[in-house]
Formats: C-alpha cells, sequence, structure tokens
C-alpha cells in the first residue's frame, strides 16, 4: 500500500490545500520556526546562566547551612481562675548565635538519608594585613577533609596547591581578589588580626569560586587555628551540608530545624534574590520572544482566512460529497497542525545549533560567577514549552477561520449566496 | 409512504421555500410535489429564476425547504439533522454542477476517490481500480492522473459526471450539467450521464435550458413562477 494511501482523507486535502498557498504558508511556517528556534535559545541562555549560579553558589557554600540554634520563649498560663494545670504556649522564638554542640548536630544530620556531607565552620571578622596593605575580611575555620564533601574546593585552586595547605597547619587559602589587593602570591606570609589577637599565616593556595563577595573576604584556615585566633574553643559558627538530591532542599530544612532545633537554611532561600531575578529575566524573555509566535499565529489566521474565500467552492463540493461539517473543519485544524508540526521541528533543531552556537560566544563574566562563554543548558522543558506556545498561539489562530469554513452551507455557495 | 415503492427513489411534497430577507424576501418554491424512479431520467426546464436550481438543491439535501417533505429511498430527510443529511448525501446522491466544481489540486483519479474515501465502503486498492474504471467509462482512462487544470472543460465534466456515480448513489442530480459546454460536449456528457445512470439503475433529475437534452430524457417537468406547470 503506498504511505499517501494511509492518510485520511481530511489530511490529504489539508495537504493539497496547503501546497497550493505556498507562499503565505512560508510566511507562518516562518514566524513559527523563529519563534520555536529563539524561544528556545532565549530559555537555553537565561536558564544557562541560572544554572551555572546556581553550581556556583552550590560550589561555594553547599546546598544549605545549619546555624543559630531556636530557642522558644514559653509563658505558661493557669487553665482557669484557682485551677492547678497549667498550659504552656509559644510566644516567639529567640535565636542563640551559633551552633553549640557541632559533633551531636552532625551525627544528627547524617541521619538524614539525603546528606551526603557535612562540614562545621567557625567565622570571624578579621583583618589581614600583608606587607603591601590591610584589608577586613573574614577568616573561615574548616577542617580541609569534611570540607571538600561541601564544597568544590579542589577545583577551585588558581595557584598552589590544596595538599600543602592540608600539610601545613599555619596555611591558608586566600581569595584571588584578596590576594591581589594584598599583592599575596603562592608562599607568602601575612597576618590575621582578630580581636586583638594576631597570628602569621603564610599562602598554601589561591582559589576563585568567581564570586567577587567570596573571592574579596574569605581566608580558609585549619579549624584549630581559627578557634585560637577568634579565642572560640568550642561551637562553630555553622554547619555546611552538602545533599545527593539538591532540589529537595527545602523540604530537608523544614525537617532538619524541627528535629534539631537549630535554623536551616537551603540554597533556594540564601540566594533567593538572585533566583527571582533570573525568574523574572527567564520570563521577560520568553514573553518578548513569544511575540514571533503571536505573529505566526495571525499569519496562520490570515492564510487561512483567505483559503476559505478560495476554497468556498471545494467547500461546497466536498459538501455535496457528503463530508461533514467536523470533516471541514479538521481539513484546516489538519493545516494549521502541519505548518505546526514543520514549525516546532524545524525550530527545535534551529534552536538546538543556535544553542550550541551560542555556547561558543566568548563572553567573560565575573561577578556573581566566573565563565569565559556563554552559558547555555540544555532542558527538554525549553523544547516543550516553545512548541507549547506555538501550539496555543497557531491552533487557537485556526480555530476562527476554520469554524467558518464548517459552518457554509453547501446551497449559499452553489447558488452564490454564501456570506 | 413512499417506502412501499422499491423503484422511487426520490419524491417530495408541497415545498416551499423563500429566499432573501426583508424586502427582498421571494416566495421561490410554492408548493412544488415531485417523485422521480429508479432508471429514469428527468428534465426540470423553466425560465431563470423559476426555481428550477432551488428544488435541486432541496431535493440534494443541500439546502431546507421552509414547508413540506423530501423522501430519499423511503426515508424521510426534509427535517432530518445536518449530520443524517450529510450521511445521507454520501452514500445516496450524487451531483453534477454547472461548472464542474472539481477540486483543481487532485488529479483526476483522485477527483473521482474523493466521494469514496468519505464513504470508506471499499479498500483504497478497491477505489483505484473504480475510479479507474468510471474514468475508462466517460472516455478519460488515459488521463486519470492529470491535474483538473490540465483537463479541458468538457473533459473535466466527464471526471464530474464519474465522480458523481463513485458511491453508486441511487440519485444523480444534474444543474445545467451541460450548460458549459460546447454542442459536441454537450451530447458526450448528456450521454454517459444517462447510459451509466440507466445502467444502474439510478434516478437521474436534471436541470437544463437546452430543449434538445430535455427531449432526450423520459420526462420533462417544465416549472414556472415556483411551481410545475404540467
Amino acid at each position: 500500500m503506498e504511505p499517501a494511501s494511509l492518510m485520511s482523507p481530511n489530511l490529504r486535502i489539508a495537504c493539497r490545500f496547503l501546497t497550493a498557498k505556498k507562499r503565505a504558508m512560508l510566511m507562518s511556517l516562518s514566524c513559527t520556526v523563529l519563534g520555536v528556534g529563539l524561544f528556545i535559545v532565549t530559555q537555553a541562555t537565561t536558564g544557562g546562566f541560572e544554572s551555572f549560579f546556581i553550581k556556583t553558589i552550590l560550589a561555594a557554600d553547599g546546598a544549605m547551612r545549619v546555624e543559630d540554634k531556636i530557642q522558644d520563649t514559653l509563658r505558661s498560663m493557669s487553665a482557669s481562675e484557682g485551677s492547678d494545670f497549667m498550659v504552656a504556649h509559644r510566644e516567639g522564638v529567640k535565636y542563640i548565635d551559633g551552633v553549640e554542640e557541632p559533633d551531636l548536630v552532625v551525627n544528627a544530620l547524617k541521619q538524614f538519608e539525603n546528606v551526603s556531607g557535612t562540614s562545621a565552620v567557625l567565622r570571624g571578622n578579621i583583618v589581614v594585613r600583608s606587607s603591601f596593605k590591610s584589608e577586613t575580611a573574614q577568616v573561615f575555620g574548616i577542617n580541609l577533609e569534611e570540607h571538600k564533601k561541601v564544597s568544590d574546593i579542589e577545583h577551585q585552586i588558581l595557584l598552589g596547591k590544596l595538599a600543602t595547605f592540608g600539610e601545613s597547619p599555619s596555611g591558608a587559602l586566600v581569595g584571588k581578589v584578596l590576594a591581589d589587593r594584598l599583592d599575596l602570591t603562592v608562599g607568602s606570609p601575612f597576618i590575621l588580626d582578630a580581636v586583638g589577637q594576631l597570628r602569621r599565616f603564610r599562602v598554601s593556595a589561591i582559589y576563585e569560586t568567581g564570586i567577587r563577595d567570596i573571592d574579596k573576604t574569605r581566608v580558609y584556615v585549619h579549624m584549630n587555628q581559627a578557634r585560637s585566633l577568634l579565642k572560640k574553643p568550642t561551637g562553630v559558627t555553622f554547619i555546611q551540608i552538602n545533599l545527593f538530591d539538591k532540589d529537595r532542599a527545602p523540604q530537608d530544612a523544614a525537617r532538619m530545624q524541627e528535629v534539631l532545633r537549630h535554623s536551616a537554611r537551603p540554597w533556594q532561600e540564601r540566594e533567593k534574590a538572585w533566583l527571582e531575578a533570573f525568574r523574572a529575566l527567564s520570563v521577560s524573555s520568553a514573553i518578548t520572544v513569544s511575540v514571533f509566535t503571536l505573529i505566526a499565529g495571525l499569519a496562520m489566521f490570515n492564510t487561512l482566512a483567505m483559503i476559505v474565500l478560495e476554497k468556498t467552492k471545494d467547500i461546497a463540493i466536498l459538501r455535496s460529497m457528503g463530508y461533514e461539517r467536523r470533516d471541514i473543519t479538521q481539513i484546516f485544524l489538519w493545516q494549521a497542525g502541519i505548518v505546526l508540526v514543520i514549525g516546532a521541528l524545524v525550530g527545535a533543531l534551529i534552536g538546538a545549533i543556535g544553542t550550541f552556537a551560542v555556547s561558543r560566544i566568548p563572553l567573560p563574566i565575573n561577578g556573581i560567577f566566573k565563565t569565559e562563554t556563554f552559558q547555555v543548558s540544555w532542558s527538554a522543558l525549553h523544547y516543550f514549552e516553545a512548541v507549547l506556545t506555538a501550539g496555543i498561539m497557531v491552533m487557537a489562530a485556526s480555530i476562527i477561520p476554520a469554524r467558518r469554513a464548517a459552518r457554509l452551507e453547501p446551497g449559499d455557495i452553489v447558488r452564490g449566496t454564501a456570506q | 409512504m413512499n417506502s412501499v415503492d422499491p423503484n422511487l427513489s426520490l419524491s417530495c411534497s408541497n415545498l416551499h421555500r423563500h429566499l432573501g430577507v426583508g424586502e427582498g424576501r421571494v416566495h421561490v418554491l410554492k408548493g412544488v410535489s415531485f417523485e422521480a424512479h429508479r432508471g429514469q431520467v428527468y428534465a426540470i426546464v423553466g425560465p431563470s429564476g423559476c426555481g428550477k436550481s432551488t428544488l435541486l438543491y432541496l431535493l440534494g439535501l443541500l439546502d431546507q425547504p421552509d414547508q413540506g417533505d423530501i423522501w430519499i429511498n423511503g426515508q424521510r430527510m426534509s427535517n432530518s439533522l445536518d449530520q443524517a443529511r450529510t450521511a445521507a448525501r454520501c452514500a445516496n446522491i450524487g451531483f453534477v454542477f454547472q461548472f464542474h466544481f472539481l477540486m483543481l489540486e487532485f488529479t483526476a483519479l483522485e477527483n473521482v476517490m474523493m466521494p469514496m474515501r468519505k464513504l470508506a465502503k471499499l479498500t483504497p486498492p478497491e477505489m483505484a481500480e473504480r475510479a479507474h474504471s468510471l474514468l475508462n467509462a466517460v472516455g478519460l482512462g488515459e488521463k486519470t492522473q492529470r491535474l483538473a487544470t490540465q483537463l479541458s472543460g468538457g473533459e473535466q465534466q466527464r471526471v464530474a459526471v464519474a465522480r458523481a456515480l463513485a458511491n453508486q448513489p441511487s440519485i444523480i442530480l444534474a444543474d445545467e450539467p451541460t450548460g458549459n459546454l460546447d454542442v459536441k460536449n454537450s451530447a458526450i456528457v448528456f450521454d454517459l450521464l444517462t447510459r451509466l445512470a440507466k445502467d444502474n439503475g439510478q434516478a437521474v433529475v436534471l436541470v437544463t435550458h437546452n430543449p434538445e437534452i430535455a427531449n432526450r430524457c423520459d420526462f420533462v417537468r417544465p416549472m414556472r413562477d415556483g411551481e410545475f406547470i404540467a
């Protein structure tokens, strides 16, 4: 059997009507292709930068932090006058800075199946003094092996070696921006000044996260050195946590807060402002690009309306042969459907090629993350959204002419009185 | 009622039809009654505007009467739903229009197969075979793959005749089928239509201005001012 004979009669007629209006259909098709393609490229780029940002912040600060201890304030009141029965009710929540018993909290955290690593961190404000100048900064006391499990510090080293830091008790990891400002390089000595306590350290390695605020202010030292410097023999400022499933961080944070009685901040809450900015950018670019699919819809409407006018006699003859109103509707919707399918396929291909091409464009960015090229994300969702948008626009624009065609009375057409 | 006569393909009684609106409203058909039997050819003749074509479209269920009944093979169709009338057209009625009304993007073969595809009683190869046979019968066996635009007026009308016969309808309705053709082609088309219809036991009702054509029909029904006059 020939492939063409497998087509439904309505689809066959739709195909012929389409090819009879090549130029008008090409206009609708090109708008659909452009709309789908650009939608995919813009979503891939905004999504790419967002994903890269998330990857960067997770690599630096982990998926979650458990920090200040929660202290409920309870007030008791008697159930009724003269009664001995007392009811306690919660008035508010007070926080006690830091985690007083990190070992207990870490042990409890390890019971959460989504937790892949924990790192206790002691943080304090300091002044970094080099032979060149001084800068205010923050010292982060860490256990290197633990911290490697909750950050990407291994891959953020620009100069020097992380192993050198591990082997050197007075070693320190200094951010690139801070190192540049203080004219420090690997092996350079410097002094950390905290609460009147001065200690000499040596640069073991210089790291770069790409987040300027971190690279400008953070100095990592060993935990015992930080305790001594900050005069905090017990407790830590926070526990940085890494998760297997990062997207589950808000749910895990809520459970941890309930169980551990310490505040737990997932990365989604911590970076809310930036994430919302990315989302707004994504939506706004989607709306802008949807104009093309809107034009595709209008072109489709125009083309089908023209075909209805030109094919009234064909509609009459089809109706006289026994084709139902719904067949006529289908014939016109098929035409829109064919344009949509071809437009979506070609548009998706162009979108994929465009996304690849854009990912090769050099674009040095340093600030909220560090990259040398356009960042793109490859997500099936972008393709689905692009096709869905085009589908809604094109099909919605086709319904009116299709219904108009179906409403035509064959007797009126043959008599020449069709409206 | 009429269903008792198996030879009666089509009948109507007391058909009234108004066209236009407001002051332009015209009473086109004034209580027309008519019957068509299998194997017979009927000519409806009369001056322009007397209501011939309007009657034909009503009989073909392309239009609905304001009053009166239409029976197709014993089934009352005048007040039926659009879907039932469409199905009846598909199975029981073949049309031939004055301006052939072929679908220009399709070949002669595809045009003839069009009603068969909708009826879907035959397999695609059977449809193609029947279409070939019909086109052979109208003398266009060599031009089956030609687009309608590549055929002459007479050839197009012969394709239209073949198409009207495609689903083996019991009724053929022809509106001035030779009105747009020269004498030679008129004769060819009329002969084809009547011969094939008679061979298959189909009732043919045609509207014509051509007295020669009318005189060759089995019955001639003259109309004037929306009524049969004899």
